[in-house]
């Protein structure tokens, strides 16, 4: 799949921006007043941010408020509802905690759910495609809310949970790799399957309906990234979630070094979630005779 | 609405003859034809004349080639569209009801109004059947000729889609497939039709009819093995001509 800026620019960012309210909401840390007011600009800023990047890959962002409607069947349409969710009861609750130097717990609980939820439906756009065999396991949700919320806690500076955190989604990644290494054999869809010309004997895609390149091809069967796929795995193991955890494991880490473990930790989710889109094959390929 | 309806009236699709279809591409450019004069947004070109050329079309002819184990190799043209699923994948994903599937005859269109241009549709998608269009930034489909079948504008010979009009090896049929006495469900049974990647679960409702076995070269006399071989080295000049290359 076709590794679009925006969209990794989005799910990185919003995830952990997401991951940062889900700890702000349960109150760890418990801070109110001008920490408080730092603590909710960084994580709205990241969500924000990410919500807005994506609507650069929209081809009519005008029209993005239509998207609010299709909530019974469409995961895309779900996460936007998540996410102004959250997004609202957390601004109640932030107003409360930097303001009124109230924190209202039951608000903070709803506001936490509603931001993992954010995450898990951001998770399921994904998941739900079967067309891209990678994506469509269980490890998808787990892998991305996993490393949302190792990103959120080592952001909140929540080190104990964050260093079982960061090791847990790590595990996680490198599961979703290996599980997703198999997925597409196991899918077990073929250039035989797809054109229905299996049993005659040995099929070959012979000509392409086009001389040149186009729209499935640009998006679906992009093979561009692949090539360093394990330099990039053990750069994203290594920056994402490796080189954090030992960083805030070093005895009364600094907020400078608790800063250098989430640029880190950001760079790392970067290479993973180029590794996301362009390791990610879509079975229209096959009419292409991608995979043989 | 993106709720896929649980039963339609009718199933329109098309049912396509592998066997038949020689790749001439002109149901392609027909359905291009059609469906950038009429209706919708107009399917662009980028860079047609230039070193690299693409475009946004509804069908696409691939060709194949495929080597039996005895006989000989044989290509098979295979024009792909969308296949009008019953349990389309593009549909339910679409966040703004543009994407539907009518419960009156099961065709699947995009609502090219309320399209905002993320493209999951074309990801949920197995078959490649829906192009983005570059210029209009919405999502591109096959209408069925949606503003043909039914428009008393045209004669009654045209209310076809335009590809299956065009077509002129008679590979491309069109009809209901959820009525098993139309003659393309006939069809269908008679040259055993099949679906494309039946395992995903999408029920396509457009059909493939696989190409027939090609005739095999057969001995036409048991007695010709034993023949003495007439003309084993070449005579004359090429005879002589062989003897003097092979004394060089």
């Amino acid at each position: 799949m076709h590794p679009a800026p925006s969209v990794i620019i989005f799910t990185t960012l919003s995830g952990l921006g997401f991951g940062l309210l889900v700890f702000l909401g349960l109150g760890l840390p418990p801070v109110t007043g001008w920490v408080a007011f730092v603590f909710f600009l960084i994580a709205y800023a990241l969500a924000v941010g990410g919500l807005l990047a994506s609507t650069f890959h929209l081809g009519h962002p005008e029209r993005a408020l239509k998207a609010f409607s299709q909530w019974r069947t469409s995961w895309l349409s779900r996460e936007a509802w998540a996410a102004v969710a959250a997004l609202v009861i957390m601004a109640l609750y932030a107003l409360g905690a930097v303001f009124f130097d109230t924190r209202i717990s039951a608000l903070g609980w709803l506001g936490a759910g509603l931001s993992f939820a954010t995450v898990i439906t951001t998770a399921m756009i994904y998941t739900q495609i079967k067309a891209v065999p990678r994506w469509h396991q269980a490890l998808t949700p787990l892998h991305l809310s996993t490393a949302s919320l190792a990103g959120g806690a080592l952001l909140a500076g929540q080190i104990t949970i964050a260093q079982i955190l960061l090791f847990l989604a790590g595990i996680i990644q490198i599961a979703h790799w290996l599980r997703g290494d198999q997925r597409f054999g196991e899918a077990g869809q073929s250039i035989a399957s797809a054109t229905g010309l299996g049993s005659p004997g040995r099929i070959r895609a012979f000509e392409a309906p086009h001389t040149g390149t186009n729209y499935l091809l640009r998006e679906m069967v992009h093979v561009v990234g692949r090539k360093h796929a394990q330099r990039l795995r053990l750069i994203a193991l290594g920056l994402g979630f490796a080189l954090p955890l030992g960083l805030i494991m070093i005895p009364g880490a600094s907020h400078g070094l608790g800063g250098l473990a989430v640029l880190s930790h950001i760079l790392g989710m970067l290479a993973s979630r180029w590794l996301f889109f362009a390791q990610a094959e879509h079975v229209v390929g096959l009419y292409y005779g991608a995979r043989g | 609405m993106t709720s896929l309806p649980e039963t339609t009236q009718r199933k329109l699709g098309l049912v396509i003859d592998l066997d038949t279809c020689v790749g001439c591409h002109a149901c392609v450019i027909a359905c291009k034809g059609w469906n950038t004069e009429n209706y919708g947004a107009p399917l662009s070109d980028q860079d047609p004349y230039g070193a690299a050329p693409s475009g946004t079309f509804l069908n696409r002819v691939h060709s194949y080639e495929i080597t039996p184990p005895h006989g000989q190799a044989q290509l098979v043209h295979f024009p792909k569209s969308c296949l009008h699923c019953e349990d389309a994948p593009c549909v339910t994903v679409c966040p703004t009801g543009a994407s539907y599937k009518r419960s009156e005859d099961g065709i699947v269109l995009v609502n090219e109004s309320d399209c905002i241009g993320c493209g999951l549709c074309a990801w949920a998608c197995p078959y490649g059947a829906r192009e983005m269009d570059p210029t209009a930034k919405v999502m591109k489909k096959c209408t069925l000729c949606v503003d043909r079948i039914y428009n008393e504008n045209l004669p009654e010979e045209d209310r076809t889609p335009a590809c299956v009009r065009t077509c002129p090896a008679g590979a491309r049929h069109f009809g209901d497939l959820g009525d098993p006495d139309s003659d393309v469900s006939q069809l269908v049974a008679a040259r055993g039709g099949f679906d494309l990647m039946p395992d995903l679960g999408t029920k396509p409702v457009n059909k493939y009819l696989p190409p027939r076995p090609k005739d095999q070269w057969e001995e036409t006399d048991i007695l010709a093995p034993f023949l003495e071989p007439v003309a084993e080295s070449p005579q004359g000049f090429l005879g002589w001509l062989d003897r003097a290359l092979e004394r060089l």
